[in-house]
């Protein structure tokens, strides 16, 4: 096993109190936006400060990625015979937005809108030196 | 103001055609328009064009001939050919030209469109990851709405098997054999709920549309077609569109719901009205959710009216009756043109063996494309 990294050290912070996500929030509207954007898209504003987000909430929406994404852009496995499906889904973070992850969870029998769920990171591939490259995902509580 | 009629359409048959490349099978898209509008390229004054993998429509001049027209690139993701038909709308609208064109065309490679993520420094994280694939929003979406609404995965199953039946029944379209509800929902899951027979490819085609000022319509046509409304939207604060990677936690119900509203405004008319209907088909899900949010039925209705056969060819409200996107792929510069051009033959009472029944007199088009954005149209006789 190599040593963790984050796929993206923008986007995804490894602290030693688990994984953050890092976004933006509007000065003006108190709009949370991830990634962090330059401005505002509810009152276009254009004043916006780092903003770490929160690591738990319920899934609001969600599907099953039945088949290899292309490669590139996708890190992960391609090979058909190897892929195993992953979950996908919105999950609230109450009083800041709706975040886009993969979820822990492929089961289209236990996956449900409403259940709650935490921050977590999996591993998706290995770069150069050997490190295990992790991105974001939620698990169910 | 003046009003705005079609005169004649012309379209390349949807699929996939080795050796054809798109912009040819825009050029014939043109040609065959022209013919039926019984004008000649050097007639037209303007054309808005339109393709996302098929080369610049403006340099299709060099084959259908140098006349020195304004012709106009329109870019809008799958909205494009509604993009194009809007502004060529507007153009005669405003009175600056009386004849000109939309056209729009494609090329695509199989296979799923390329996904690809919000530009930033680093690594693509958000492809990288394994999300901004544009099947997973829908599947999203649809499945959030059978949650919300009580529809069901046999209801998607319907709308993909008229697709296919109405396809068959369409000498233009792409997927011409009929496919059976059970077949449908066993096929490979590519994106819980649906299915592959759900979900649209991307293909080939092309289709051109004639356009002039309402009042010298008759100089072109026998039976000219009118359009009542074109109008594209583009998404609010709050909505829920492909390849996002946060929403916002209020809700906001989408670009389609913003420009059926302004197209039935301008229209005069109500959704009681529309006589036949072609609305976006990206998968199956995507039908049943644009029911609602162009108006014609409350959400999950939707359930009923297809175990009724509501939205069949001899239903109460038509949908799709050209097979969609399902059945006749989608290349993007073309897919809103498609659309178009179906209701105009079904208002002209050309359609053959899909025919609408009735005599159908007022007709609605949606087109809906990444980012966020819809288009709509409101055709009468």
């Amino acid at each position: 096993m190599g040593q963790a990294v984050s796929i993206n050290d923008n986007i995804l912070l490894l602290t030693d109190d688990g994984p953050r996500l890092k976004g933006a929030v509007c000065n003006d509207c108190g709009t949370h936006v991830f990634p962090a954007a330059s401005g505002c898209s509810k009152c276009t504003g254009s004043s916006m400060s780092e903003a770490v987000l929160g690591t738990e909430g319920a899934l609001w929406a969600w599907t099953v990625q039945g088949f290899p994404p292309k490669a590139p852009p996708y890190l992960g496995e391609t090979d058909p015979a190897k892929f195993q499906p992953y979950g996908v889904g919105y999950v609230t973070l109450e009083g800041e937005l709706k975040v886009e992850a993969r979820l822990t969870e492929a089961d289209s029998k236990v996956l449900k809108s409403g259940m709650a769920m935490r921050l977590t990171t999996v591993p998706i591939a290995q770069d150069e030196d050997g490190n295990d490259i992790h991105t974001f995902a939620f698990e169910p509580v | 103001m003046t009003d705005v009629a079609i005169v004649g359409i012309g379209m390349h048959e949807f699929g996939r055609h080795e050796g054809v490349s798109g912009m040819e099978q825009g050029a014939i898209a043109v040609r065959r328009a022209c013919s039926d509008a019984g004008v000649a390229w050097n007639d037209i004054e303007f054309a808005y064009g339109g393709s996302y993998a098929a080369g610049s429509p403006d340099t299709m001049v060099s084959m259908l001939g140098l006349t020195g027209l304004q012709f106009i690139n329109v870019a809008n993701g799958c909205a494009t050919g509604g993009s194009a038909l809007s502004s060529a709308y507007n153009a005669i609208k405003s009175g600056a030209y009386e004849l000109g064109m939309a056209i729009g065309f494609d090329k695509h490679p199989r296979g799923a469109f390329s996904p690809s993520g919000p530009a930033g420094e680093g690594r693509d994280w958000y492809g990288g990851s394994g999300m901004a694939l544009t099947t997973q929003f829908f599947g999203m979406k649809i499945n959030h709405y059978m949650e919300t609404h009580g529809i069901t995965n046999r209801s998607l199953a319907k709308v993909a098997a008229k697709a296919f039946r109405n396809g068959s029944k369409n000498p233009m379209a792409w997927r011409r054999k009929p496919l059976s509800e059970d077949e449908i929902l066993q096929a490979q899951m590519l994106s819980y709920p649906l299915t592959q027979y759900m979900f649209c490819n991307p293909g080939e085609g092309g289709v051109a549309l004639v356009m002039c000022k309402a009042d010298v319509a008759h100089k072109y046509s026998k039976n000219p077609i009118f359009l009542r409304a074109s109008v594209v939207r583009s998404r609010r604060f709050g909505s829920f569109e492909v390849t996002a990677p946060s929403l916002a936690i209020e809700h906001n119900g989408g670009p389609t719901i913003d420009a059926s509203k302004a197209a039935f405004e301008l229209a005069g008319v109500g959704p009681a009205d529309i006589d036949v209907a072609q609305l976006q088909d990206t998968e199956s899900g995507a039908e049943v959710m644009h029911m609602a949010e162009n108006g014609f039925c409350e959400h999950g209705e939707q359930e009923a009216m297809l175990a009724n056969g509501d939205t069949e060819i001899d239903g109460r409200l038509p949908v799709n009756t050209d097979g969609g996107c399902l059945a006749n792929g989608e290349p993007i510069g073309a897919s809103g043109l498609r659309q178009v051009y179906e209701n105009v033959l079904q208002l002209r009472g050309d359609a053959g063996e899909r025919q609408v029944p009735n005599d159908p007199k007022v007709a609605y088009t949606h087109v809906y494309g990444a980012p966020g954005i819809s288009g709509v149209t409101i055709l009468t006789r």
